[in-house]
């Protein structure tokens, strides 16, 4: 069982359990699944300066906050004691790809050649951090919702408008992987 | 409530997308409660990053692999979380379930607008640079790669950016 817990998770024991936390908010507290709402209430609740699109009452979703918070505290506890101790199995064709820009490291989540307080001096840094960061944020809320809002809790309660906003979150991630990024890792 | 949030934003927001935008985050429950009920969203919180990181979907790795079609394992984990979704819906639905507080579960339609196309291929750009979405970035930072609060600040003005600007983007 302890082997089980610490062997990454396959995707049919993840997946259901995701989809799970769309009725278990309903039937919790009638909230519709989203994360990055939680972006807006921290504008809404930090930096309002008069600007309309963050005039309401944020402490009535306080919710999402607390959601967000725990996803943190879960992070932290699956890292820290759930951990597999062995490196990612990772296709060998992106890590030889990868390995032409210097990128090894597939012992980490995320990979400390790119992300770190060393690499946020380079322009790669900026570009994958600061660059990517502002454009989820920007790109989530002009969608109106991400991953969680329009794909899974729109796709769940079958909504074209969120069917769209999936297949363009795709079509923008295939146009950066394979025509952008190849240069930017070069930086 | 619901009209609460309307009121105030009417003066910007007329015509559009007033309810997807706030399909995202509206709170349908009527009830006014205390603050520390909220601690059963926290718990669920934990459970799911638990599951982002044991699954390395908080991997930017993965993410890479997924755009280039190199794994099945995230379009397995987002298909079947629809699918489980779908077929929770359905059963709300269909068996008129009621929340715990003993209120109606509401679904609200999202209305379509460009936005979810300028914006939805913003977000993607931002996905496969930093392998996240907003989710996965607090599960990263959990996990240890204190750098991603960079990455999660710059989201957070990022949104701010598009509440300042929304009137003048084409929706």
């Amino acid at each position: 069982m302890l082997e089980f817990i610490s062997k990454p998770w396959p995707w049919y024991v993840a997946g259901p359990l995701i989809g799970l936390t769309v009725p278990a908010l309903l039937i919790i507290g009638n909230k519709s699944f989203g994360i990055s709402s939680s972006l807006r209430h921290m504008c809404a609740a930090c930096l309002p300066a008069n600007i309309p699109f963050f005039q309401y009452d944020w402490k009535k979703e306080v919710w999402n906050l607390f959601f967000v918070a725990g996803i943190l505290v879960g992070g932290f506890l699956a890292a820290h004691f759930l951990a597999n101790p062995e490196p990612m199995q990772i296709h060998p064709d992106l890590m030889a790809d990868l390995a032409k820009n210097n990128i090894t490291d597939n012992r980490h989540l995320v990979p400390a050649d790119l992300f770190s307080w060393q690499a946020l001096t380079t322009a790669r840094g900026l570009i994958m951090m600061v660059a990517g960061g502002f454009l989820v944020g920007f790109g989530t809320r002009y969608a109106g919702g991400c991953t969680s809002g329009h794909a899974i809790m729109g796709l769940s309660t079958l909504q074209w408008p969120s069917l769209v906003a999936t297949c363009c979150f795709m079509a923008g991630g295939f146009i950066m992987t394979h025509l952008l990024l190849p240069y930017i890792l070069a930086l | 409530m619901d009209k609460n949030i309307q009121t105030i934003n009417q003066p910007v927001n007329t015509d559009f997308e007033v309810r997807s935008q706030h399909a995202m985050c509206v709170n349908k429950s009527e009830l006014d409660k205390p603050l520390w009920t909220n601690w059963k969203y926290a718990v669920l919180g934990i459970a799911f990053g638990i599951v982002f990181v044991k699954a390395e979907i908080v991997s930017w790795l993965r993410i890479q692999e997924m755009f280039r079609l190199e794994s099945f394992h995230m379009y397995g984990v987002i298909g079947s979380a629809v699918v489980v979704g779908l077929i929770s819906v359905m059963l709300i639905k269909k068996l008129r379930i009621r929340s715990l507080d003993g209120e109606p579960i509401i679904f609200t339609p999202k209305q379509f607008n460009k936005g979810q196309i300028f914006g939805g291929l913003m977000f993607g750009f931002g996905w496969a640079l930093t392998g996240a979405c907003p989710g996965p970035l607090f599960a990263q930072i959990g996990s240890g790669a204190l750098v991603v609060c960079v990455t999660l600040l710059s989201a957070i003005a990022g949104t701010w950016t598009y509440g300042k600007l929304r009137e003048h983007l084409p929706h």
